[in-house]
């Protein structure tokens, strides 16, 4: 029965909720060992108060026997010492024993816990069939239990559980048990719910009053902390630690209020001075020290909190989250750091830092304690903040203690680190023994330099480590870089070296300005030291150009480059290489280079200026013995690098893209256009779009190595030896823009890429390695030509016009004495006047001189001397020529020309679009630079178009001569005459025309006609001319030139003419549509005719002719009746007459024209040639073309017509299929007059018709 | 409130960063920088269990002795870093969230300028006073 007389411990978490036990003590004994066993085997519900979710719990008891002493007396708040349940036993069965001595027990046990307010009890009955056996003649079980429960639970029958053979393996036995147990547990968990809930309204109550003067935190939170052992003691983790929690929100609130002013007396206590900074104590579940302290009041605030967190640590780590604790603990410590500075307590320098890295070291074995390494490992992101807190805290303690400095510490600094020693007290028994307690690293670290680097060191690299292992490289390069401080200040450059430059890198590629300015300030110290001159140089360079820097620094950090400059090469023996090579991006920012000429496109040995405008970034005005721009010459053909070139503006300039941190890591696309030509011909090929920083763009894109981006300042950085430079001596860069320009060298024809640009400061250089958009000029060397160009748009024959000649000189330099040589022509002299001057054009199209031009000519050779001219300049002058009219638009004979070619010097075809007589001229021209002669086609276009026509009355005769102006000028016509060219003297032509002189409008025409007269035989042919003089409208008479045409007449005597008159019905006075009407033609002879005309038959011993005459009526006024055509012979007899008749019908109302009546020669068929007679080509064509044509394709037509097309011939008279077939031939325009045509007869409407129509023509 | 705010593109360069003059610029520099590795891994860490949750507070992303870092992310993955005077327990989680909202906003009127050109740094005086109100003032 040890365990039951022992008194609860209450520091040790086996505590159990204490259930005392009265009455038989023998029994529970027992019994004691199955209950303990049994009682915690199920899980009962526990439903709580104030909403809390219920929960499944397992009970277990202490089972102490019942003394009153136990039962807690009035105001004793103490919850774990609280026995919730008291139970009686009894196995009593006997009425008598019963009434005898347990029923008195019982009451006196009833009557103690009366007494208490204790209402939390159970009897409970064990029966057992040994008893019953033994004495038969008991009453029945029951009468016990009923009796017990008639005596002491009036109302409350279940205070009383009979417990049948509790020793007995039986099925009875069990159920007796089960339920047995199940009534312990629940009365348990109500006593719980009870008495708790009465302890929670307690403490709340308490707590309410903490506005009350005299209320003390400390008290209220041994009363809670008691609930939240209850809690723990339930396994109830969870909600023990929500009143911890509670707890270190309510002290939070408190401090936090005090910083605000609202103080409480009892903060006051927390308020001392630190003396004691050993660390949190987390390997005891309860710190009884500092508890009791607490209880006391004279806890400082470190203690609290220290009691507080181990508290909660323990809670956590039972609850299986040891990462919170972890993360707590940051908070914590960060917490107390604040809250001492809130409260002003004033607390030794250093003795934090002491606190904290103890308390970081003991969090993190703690957490060591109860994982696994790869548990561990896996979750170093937890861990790693408290490493890096345990780290600078280090670090700052040897500051502090002078354990960070060459010289290791003064007395000043022993004595700070005697005093925070003994702050730490004495180490504590839990970790005496252990060799890497925190205490013990601390008070090792703080023993010695070497010691303290040791451990530094150590917690440095493990942090990295960590951060590197969960990917926080930036957080693992600040601590690195954090390390190279230390090594900086240890004096030990080349350790710190790396950690520097690999922070500098993640600073680079994410482009934070500040942080790369600080980081790249300590790597210039730091390679100073180690005398890395280059290095230093390009960092220097770097922050001299750093506008992060003040103007101070800029200007130290440039004088260290000069300095290095100006020093001579010989005086640092060691150094081979004299010079050093530094990126020039750190130096300056190319801005812009600009091309003079703009067109970057010179001949051969042409001046070419390339203006360089740069910003320097130095705070001072630097001076550079020399910038050069190597260059690359490619022998390519001009004009191919077109595309090459597109980065130029039209302007002439190519911009440098300026660096934006953007363009660091996001470049946009560069697209630029592709067109191909095919070789052969220029056409194109295929046209696209291609993008031409794809690879930048389309590299893959790892984010974990972005970080890691190289650095691509110091890689190959050697000057280039181009064969070829582009050099500026001397420059002073003054801070800011500047411009230089550069004379590039333009003596062979290509391609001239610029590639590397050096600055040449002393025995530094600062070179770009390669310029970027890519920079070209092209030189060419170009023959001479010569070009004829007309001024206008067309060139008019007959008139003087200005042609322009323009001789691009090449690389032919004109001297003096040099012509040209023009073969002249006939047909297009050239004029020369007394004012020819020549402009002389630079390549860049500036008029650098004019000067006279001589022009001799010479019968067959105009020379044109020309001035001297330099090669690649364009000499323009002005000549007058004249192109001859020809006469009528006839063939020229070729001609020789004076150097023995032949030339098919003009030629007239029609340009149907302008209706313009086109001449091509082709002026052979000798030049200076060239001994084969150049042939220039000129075209000119004669203004005018001419139509002759034959006009006749009667036997009169007129000759009408129309001209049209086709050209856009306008012209003044004077002087038209018609002359006839054998002057026969017989012939008499007579003008009509009223005016001399006419205007011609462009697009306009002008009539002229003549009367032609004759006085014995009619000529037969007739070759006039027709001659007018023009000059455009508004030139003086002077300039008028003659325009002449030629044509010939043919048969222009009237032999027939023709006479015809429509006749109404018999009976009626007018003609009407719809009634027929008679049309007699009447032929009449007017002359005999020639023997070539017709042909004469022999009949009846007189001459006739036979003629075919037809009437149609192309405008469908007229129906024909009957024989609309017919042959007749014709005597050949001076008016000879011969009338035919015919019916015709009116269609329409109203003065009608008359139907057409034609007369043709008919030809019978065995008359030769035969044609045969073709309808259609016939009535429409003119006889002379048809003439023509027969005399030249006689075979060919004759064999086409001859296939079978129906011919009409005459009315009813069928053609012949076969054989020779009779044919017509029209006669010459004059040779028929028709004396009816125009008129007209009236035809009135049919008189039955409603409607009329009127048909006006 | 505030004694840094920065605007940190998507690949990591500040498009704009404030910090009250009193305290070392270049310390909130380091700070905001290396806050970044923490902010890549809720970033991560976002996308793999809550892909769809459109939350863009990441909370606090790591404190120090001194200072709280706090963190968000627009969808576009610029960053915000908020940080707070750890001496400064006012302020509670909510006017964290409510003052990136205030900044996100401003920076999205900034994104809308058509005189933006996005990537560069933040020149905006409208945005520069909404941060303004957001900081502390220096007196």
């Amino acid at each position: 029965m040890e365990p039951h007389e022992e008194k609860p411990i209450i520091y040790t978490m086996e505590n159990k909720p204490i259930v005392t036990c009265a009455g038989d003590q023998n029994l529970f004994t027992a019994l004691y060992g199955s209950l303990t066993q049994q009682l915690p085997r199920e899980p009962m519900e526990w439903r709580r108060s104030y909403g809390r979710a219920p929960k499944m719990i397992y009970l277990e008891a202490n089972f102490v026997q019942f003394k009153e002493e136990l039962l807690p007396k009035e105001g004793n708040k103490a919850l774990l010492t609280f026995p919730f349940l008291h139970i009686y036993w009894t196995d009593c069965c006997d009425t008598e024993a019963y009434k005898a001595s347990v029923k008195e027990d019982m009451q006196r046990w009833q009557a103690a816990l009366r007494l208490h307010g204790s209402v939390d009890w159970l009897i409970v009955v064990v029966e057992s069939d040994n008893k019953k056996k033994n004495k038969t003649n008991i009453l029945p079980r029951t009468s016990i239990v009923d009796k017990i429960r008639n005596d002491f639970c009036n109302k409350q029958s279940d205070r009383c559980v009979a417990l049948s053979d509790p020793l007995k393996e039986s099925s009875r036995s069990q159920e007796s048990w089960s339920s047995f147990l199940t009534k312990l547990r629940t009365l348990l968990l109500m006593s719980f719910t009870k008495n708790l809930g009465r302890f929670e309204d307690e403490m709340r109550t308490l707590r309410e009053k903490r506005t009350e003067p005299g209320w003390s935190f400390c008290d209220y939170f041994m009363v809670q902390e008691e609930l939240a052992f209850v809690f723990e003691m339930l396994q109830q983790f969870e909600d023990a630690l929500v009143q911890y929690d509670e707890l270190d929100a309510l002290f939070t609130q408190y401090v936090l209020n005090f910083g605000a002013g609202d103080g409480a007396n009892w903060l006051g206590s927390f308020c001392q001075p630190v003396r004691s900074w050993n660390g949190l104590l987390l390997r005891r579940p309860i710190d009884m020290e500092k508890r009791d302290l607490i209880q006391k009041g004279e806890a400082s605030l470190l203690d609290l909190r220290s009691y507080l967190f181990s508290r909660q640590c323990t809670l956590l780590i039972f609850l299986q989250r040891p990462w919170e604790v972890t993360a707590r603990a940051l908070e914590l410590l960060h917490n107390c750091v604040q809250e001492l500075r809130l409260l002003e307590v004033s607390v030794v320098s250093g003795a934090l830092d002491c606190w904290v890295f103890l308390s970081c070291l003991e969090v993190l074995h703690r957490i060591e304690g109860c994982c696994d390494r790869s548990q561990l490992e896996a979750n170093s992101s937890h861990t790693v903040g408290l490493w890096t807190y345990a780290t600078e805290k280090l670090r700052s303690l040897g500051d502090l203690c002078g354990l960070v400095s060459e010289n290791g510490p003064n007395s000043e600094d022993l004595n700070k680190t005697v005093d925070l020693l003994a702050g730490l007290g004495a180490e504590r028994p839990e970790t005496a023994n252990s060799p890497q307690s925190p205490y013990k690293k601390l008070k090792e670290a703080l023993s010695s330099v070497e010691a303290f680097e040791k451990h530094y060191l150590e917690l440095s690299h493990a942090a990295m480590e960590m951060y590197r292992a969960i990917g926080r490289l930036r957080s693992a390069r600040l601590v690195g870089k954090s390390l190279a401080e230390y090594y900086m200040r240890k004096g030990d450059p080349l350790s710190a070296e790396n950690f520097l430059l690999d922070s500098l890198k993640s600073y680079v590629s994410e482009s934070w300005s500040l942080p790369l300015t600080h980081t790249r300030k300590q790597i210039a110290e730091c390679q100073k030291q180690l005398q890395k001159m280059e290095e230093y140089l390009q960092t220097s360079a770097l922050l001299a150009s750093d506008t992060n820097l003040s103007d101070e620094e800029r200007r130290h950090f440039c004088q260290e480059i000069l300095t290095f400059a100006s020093q001579t090469a010989e005086g640092k023996g060691q150094q081979k290489d004299a010079r050093v090579a530094l990126s020039m991006s750190s130096f300056t920012r190319l801005q812009e280079l600009r091309f003079r000429p703009s067109s970057a496109l010179v001949h051969v040995s042409a001046a070419l200026q390339l203006e360089l405008r740069l910003c320097s970034l130095m705070p001072v005005p630097v001076t550079l013995e020399q910038i050069s721009a190597s260059i690359h010459f490619t022998q390519e053909q001009p004009g191919s690098t077109a595309q090459k070139r597109a980065a130029q503006n039209p302007d002439g300039t190519v911009t440098f893209p300026a660096a934006s941190p953007a363009t660091a890591s996001a470049s946009a696309l560069e697209l630029c256009e592709i067109l191909e030509h095919s070789p052969s011909e220029s056409a194109l090929s295929s046209a696209g779009v291609a993008c031409r920083n794809m690879h930048l763009l389309l590299r893959r894109n790892d984010s974990a190595a972005s970080l890691d981006t190289p650095n691509t300042a110091l890689t190959a950085l050697a000057p280039e030896d181009g064969a070829q430079m582009l050099r500026a001596r001397d420059v002073t860069l003054l801070p800011g823009n500047n411009s230089i320009v550069f004379t590039a060298p333009s003596q062979k024809p290509g391609v001239y890429t610029l590639r590397q640009l050096c600055a040449t400061l002393g025995r530094v250089q600062f070179i770009l390695p390669h310029l970027y958009p890519v920079v070209q000029y092209e030189v060419y060397s170009q023959e001479p030509q010569l070009s004829i160009q007309p001024l206008t748009e067309h060139l008019l024959a007959g008139l003087p016009q200005q042609v322009k000649f323009t001789i691009l000189t090449g690389h032919y330099s004109v001297k003096k004495g040099d012509a040209l040589q023009l073969s002249n022509t006939d047909s297009m002299p050239v004029l020369h006047s007394s004012t020819c001057s020549a402009r002389i054009l630079s390549s860049c199209a500036e008029l650098v001189a004019e000067s006279a031009l001589s022009v001799q000519s010479s019968e067959k050779v105009t020379s044109i001397s020309l001035p001297v001219t330099p090669p690649y300049h364009t000499l323009e002058f002005l000549l007058d020529v004249l192109c001859h009219i020809p006469s009528s638009p006839a063939r020229m004979e070729s001609e020789r020309l004076t150097n023995g070619q032949i030339s098919h010097r003009t030629r007239s075809r029609t340009r149907f679009n302008s209706g313009m007589t086109v001449i091509d001229q082709k002026v052979s021209v000798d030049c200076p630079w060239s001994i084969y002669s150049t042939l220039v086609s000129l075209t000119f276009h004669v203004p005018f178009k001419v139509k002759h026509s034959l006009l006749s009355a009667g036997r009169r005769k007129f000759i009408q001569v129309c001209l049209q102006n086709v050209s856009d000028t306008n012209f003044r016509l004077t002087n038209q005459t018609l002359t006839e060219n054998q002057h026969t003297p017989s012939l008499e032509l007579l003008s009509l025309n009223t005016k001399t002189h006419s205007l011609v409008i462009s697009q306009q025409c002008v009539f002229s006609v003549w009367e032609l007269r004759w006085s014995d035989v009619s000529p037969v042919s007739l070759h006039c001319v027709f001659s007018a003089a023009f000059a455009p409208a508004d030139a003086p008479d002077a300039a008028l030139k003659p325009y002449r045409y030629d044509f010939t007449l043919e048969r222009v005597s009237t032999l027939l003419s023709v006479w015809a008159e429509i006749r109404p019905a018999v009976g009626e006075q007018l003609c009407r549509t719809g009634s027929l009407c008679r049309l007699e033609v009447s032929l009449t002879r007017l002359s005999e005719p020639s023997d070539s005309d017709e042909e004469y038959s022999d009949a009846d011993g007189l001459r006739t002719t036979r003629l075919l005459y037809e009437v149609i009526d192309n405008n469908s006024n007229w129906a024909v009746c009957g024989k609309s055509s017919g042959v007749v012979s014709m005597p050949v007899a001076a008016m000879a007459t011969h009338k035919v008749h015919m019916e015709v019908m009116p269609l329409f109302a109203g003065h009608l024209p008359f139907p057409n009546i034609r007369v043709f020669k008919y030809l019978p068929h065995h008359s030769s040639p035969v044609i045969p007679p073709d309808t259609d080509s016939c009535l429409e064509n003119d006889s002379l073309s048809l003439l023509d044509k027969t005399l030249e394709d006689q075979a060919e037509t004759a064999s086409l017509r001859s296939r079978g097309s129906v011919q009409s011939l005459g009315s009813g008279e069928s053609a012949q299929p076969r054989g020779p077939m009779p044919k017509r031939q029209a006669f010459g325009p004059g040779q028929v007059f028709n004396g009816t045509q125009g008129q007209q007869v009236l035809v009135l409407p049919s008189a039955d018709h409603h409607l009329m129509e009127v048909n006006v023509t | 409130m505030a004694v840094c705010i920065a605007v940190i593109a998507k690949e990591n360069y500040p498009l704009y960063i404030r910090s009250v003059p009193t305290q070392g610029e270049l310390k909130f520099h380091y700070t905001v920088h290396t806050s970044l590795d923490v902010v890549e891994e809720k970033i991560s860490g976002v996308g793999k269990a809550l892909a769809d949750q459109r939350e863009l507070y990441l909370g606090l992303l790591y404190p120090t002795e001194d200072y709280k870092v706090y963190g968000y992310v627009t969808n576009s993955k610029v960053k915000f870093v908020i940080v707070v005077d750890s001496s400064n327990t006012s302020l509670r989680d909510n006017e964290i969230r409510s003052m990136f909202r205030k900044l996100h906003n401003s920076f999205t009127d900034v994104m809308c300028n058509p005189f933006y050109n996005p990537g560069d740094t933040i020149q905006s005086k409208a945005f520069d006073s909404i941060v303004s109100t957001m900081m502390v003032q220096a007196c």
